[in-house]
């Protein structure tokens, strides 16, 4: 099957536009998955330019507490694989958002590497990343997700050497995601002061777009990481404003205002940094 | 048999590194300085020295005379780490670990721990070795087990309560990890037991091999042979492959793993994850896991704490599907017994953990002929279980 390449297409878009992807995480199922799908509308019509769904795991050891509980919403909530793929299924008649499944290995390997990859290809889910899969594990996943047109995201962190990013780039698609922190999920005061310099030296050695999640909780920090990566992922931040407003009839507005707050201050950011750059 | 595991920490099938990416370079780092140690016979010297000097090594390996008179059986002898000092075998491998910590320049150790006897052994070489120690523990651990969490901090240990998920030895796993993600530049993690991503499991191992060097060495002594079965209790596996491994080529002897059965096999309420789990992906390694029909992981029962995890080591998944090793359970009832006939018969009471490898040698010793030879592995005292044990007798202390 061939690649949707609806991930490829966003970013040539945004470049043409001079702007950075603004990719909001939520946990599917959190607080259930009906909300989930308005949610994935919602946030792209207030800017998000693709969308990563978290698929819930009872034992995510690299998130933090945020993370953590909104795993166990979309639990309780009973969001399992085949549901979300179903409810992915339903949504590509409404939207031809880049959806990216992020979560962990061992509920994609219970239901089947090949099966998986096929059903999710199938249901219009764009690419994997899958958080304790490095590149040395990743063959039995990878070769059927390719197979099946899907793209395979890796993550790349502060530890990681210059010349390991450069490999793990070689055998990854889509984009590659930087870890901003020496961390797990969660949001953060500051951002850490190297990040820029980090990310510009994995640019150096890879064609492909980098993103930088993990910490980035607002306006001013989407922004300032938006000057000089391709994208900007929030998560943690979204989790806990589902946590806050989960019996509110307005949660669903109230994360698009946060995604279309960020998306501005994006623009915004990159306008400001080419006006400098022309100066 | 192939030496294992292999480059990439696999034991066929099993084993491996699942982590994260921010600690993948941590992993290489710690697989060159652990190879770079056991060359070195300066380090080799130094575990023996302090092994020796500190730890109480090597521990007798005593023949159960009374015991194996009242199974009419097969001639029982312990293995016995339960007089190691911190009275568990769980010291050979914090003091193995910590010797590396130190020698990679790390200052800080941290550890998960379930019952307590691994955050006690590491908070112990911590001190001993003057780093900063943090332990995590299941919130739900840290109420049961009240006795060890005033040991380690009287050892000089931070116990951090982890209050996620089932509120025990998985989760505080999960956080130990966590901790290590945000942590690693200065931190060397001290897993407890011989699963987890490569280069653990086989680093666990090595450290705890010693238990069945010395066994082999022992009984060649005292029966002019080998012997024809050893029985251990698993659950991560750490002490049952420190026993198992020396003899993993002399095929003429049988090995057994007991796992804990809980509450009965049937019930759900139980951590025999090789009796009843499938192959899964959890906390860095591919192993047998108990999991539900989605791959989300059980909650687990046993009466002993140490018992209560819900994964196996991959060596143990790998010595499983290769039927080198034969993996048994026994109920909390049964081990009861076991601890109550051994403390009258040998006048050792031993950790309820190691009391589910004396109930199956209970079991199995008097199927055997009397010249036959049987090692047990009695991993721990049970001093830490008087609570749990008194009130399963019905008796308020």
């Amino acid at each position: 099957m061939a690649n949707s390449g609806r991930i490829s297409a966003k970013f040539r878009e945004l470049r043409a536009r001079d702007e950075a992807a603004l990719i909001p995480y939520i946990v599917a199922g959190d607080p259930d998955l009906e909300t989930t799908a308005r949610l994935v509308l919602e946030l792209e019509a207030r800017g998000a330019d693709l969308i990563e769904l978290g698929v819930p795991f009872s034992d995510p050891m690299a998130d933090g507490p945020a993370n953590q509980r909104a795993a166990a919403r979309g639990l309780s909530s009973g969001a399992s694989l085949a549901a979300i793929l179903s409810m992915v299924k339903e949504l590509r008649a409404r939207t031809e958002i880049p959806i990216v499944l992020f979560g962990y290995y061992n509920p994609i390997f219970h239901y089947g590497c090949e099966r998986f990859s096929a059903d999710a290809a199938r249901a219009g889910v764009d690419a994997l990343l899958v958080v304790d899969l490095p590149p040395e594990e990743a063959a039995e996943l990878q070769k059927p997700a390719c197979r099946n047109g899907l793209d395979f995201i890796y993550l790349l962190a502060p530890t990681t050497p210059l010349a390991r990013a450069e490999r793990i780039a070689r055998s990854a698609s889509g984009f590659l995601y930087y870890v901003s922190v020496t961390g797990v999920t969660g949001a953060r005061a500051e951002l850490a002061t190297d990040l820029e310099e980090h990310v510009r030296g994995i640019k150096g050695v890879t064609e492909l777009p980098v993103g930088v999640g993990f910490g980035i909780s607002n306006p001013a920090q989407a922004a300032r990481v938006a000057a000089f990566a391709d994208a900007v992922i929030v998560g943690s931040a979204l989790s806990l404003a589902i946590e806050a407003n989960v019996h509110s009839p307005n949660l669903v507005e109230t994360l698009g205002a946060m995604v279309g707050a960020m998306k501005d201050a994006m623009r915004t950011a990159r306008r400001g940094s080419e006006t400098s750059a022309a100066r | 048999m192939p030496s294992l595991p292999d480059s990439h920490g696999h034991f066929a099938e099993h084993g491996g590194r699942y982590v994260a990416e921010t600690l993948m370079p941590a992993l290489f780092e710690l697989e060159k300085a652990y190879k770079e140690a056991r060359r070195d016979p300066a380090f080799r010297r130094e575990l023996e020295n302090y092994s020796r000097e500190y730890v109480g090594r090597p521990t007798p390996l005593h023949f159960a005379a009374h015991l194996t008179e009242r199974l009419g059986g097969a001639k029982i002898y312990l293995k016995r780490e339960d007089l190691c000092h911190t009275g568990a075998h769980k010291v050979n491998n914090t003091l193995g670990q910590a010797l590396l910590a130190v020698r990679m320049g790390k200052t800080r150790i941290t550890a998960e721990t379930g019952a307590g006897q691994h955050g006690v052994a590491t908070a112990t070489m911590a001190a001993f070795f003057r780093r900063e120690c943090e332990v995590f523990m299941g919130s739900l651990d840290v109420e049961r087990q009240s006795l060890n969490v005033f040991r380690m901090k009287l050892l000089g240990a931070k116990v951090t309560a982890v209050d996620s998920g089932s509120r025990s030895l998985k989760d505080a796993l999960n956080e130990a990890l966590r901790d290590w993600i945000a942590t690693v530049r200065d931190t060397y993690y001290l897993i407890g037991t011989a699963a987890g991503p490569h280069p653990y499991p086989m680093i666990v191992r090595d450290f705890q091999a010693v238990i069945g060097r010395e066994a082999r060495r022992q009984i060649l002594k005292k029966e002019g042979r080998l012997p024809d079965m050893l029985v251990a209790c698993v659950n991560g596996g750490s002490n049952a492959i420190g026993l198992f491994y020396p003899f993993i080529k002399d095929t003429s002897v049988k090995m057994v793993g007991v796992e804990a059965a809980g509450l009965g096999l049937n019930t759900g309420s139980h951590a025999a994850t090789l009796n009843a789990g499938t192959v899964g992906v959890l906390h860095g390694n591919k192993t047998y896991l108990l999991q539900d029909e989605l791959g989300q992981i059980r909650e687990t029962h046993s009466i002993a704490a140490g018992l209560d995890y819900p994964g196996v080591g991959p060596e143990h998944a790998w010595l499983k599907d290769t039927g080198r090793a034969t993996y048994t359970a026994v109920t909390d009832a049964e081990a009861l017994e076991a601890l109550k006939m051994l403390s009258e018969t040998e006048g050792i009471i031993p950790a309820l953990e190691s009391s589910h490898a004396v109930a199956e040698a209970i079991k199995l010793a008097p199927t055997m002929d009397k010249d036959r030879v049987m090692i047990v592995n009695l991993s721990g005292r049970g001093d830490k279980d008087m609570q749990t044990v008194a009130r399963a007798f019905g008796v308020t202390l």
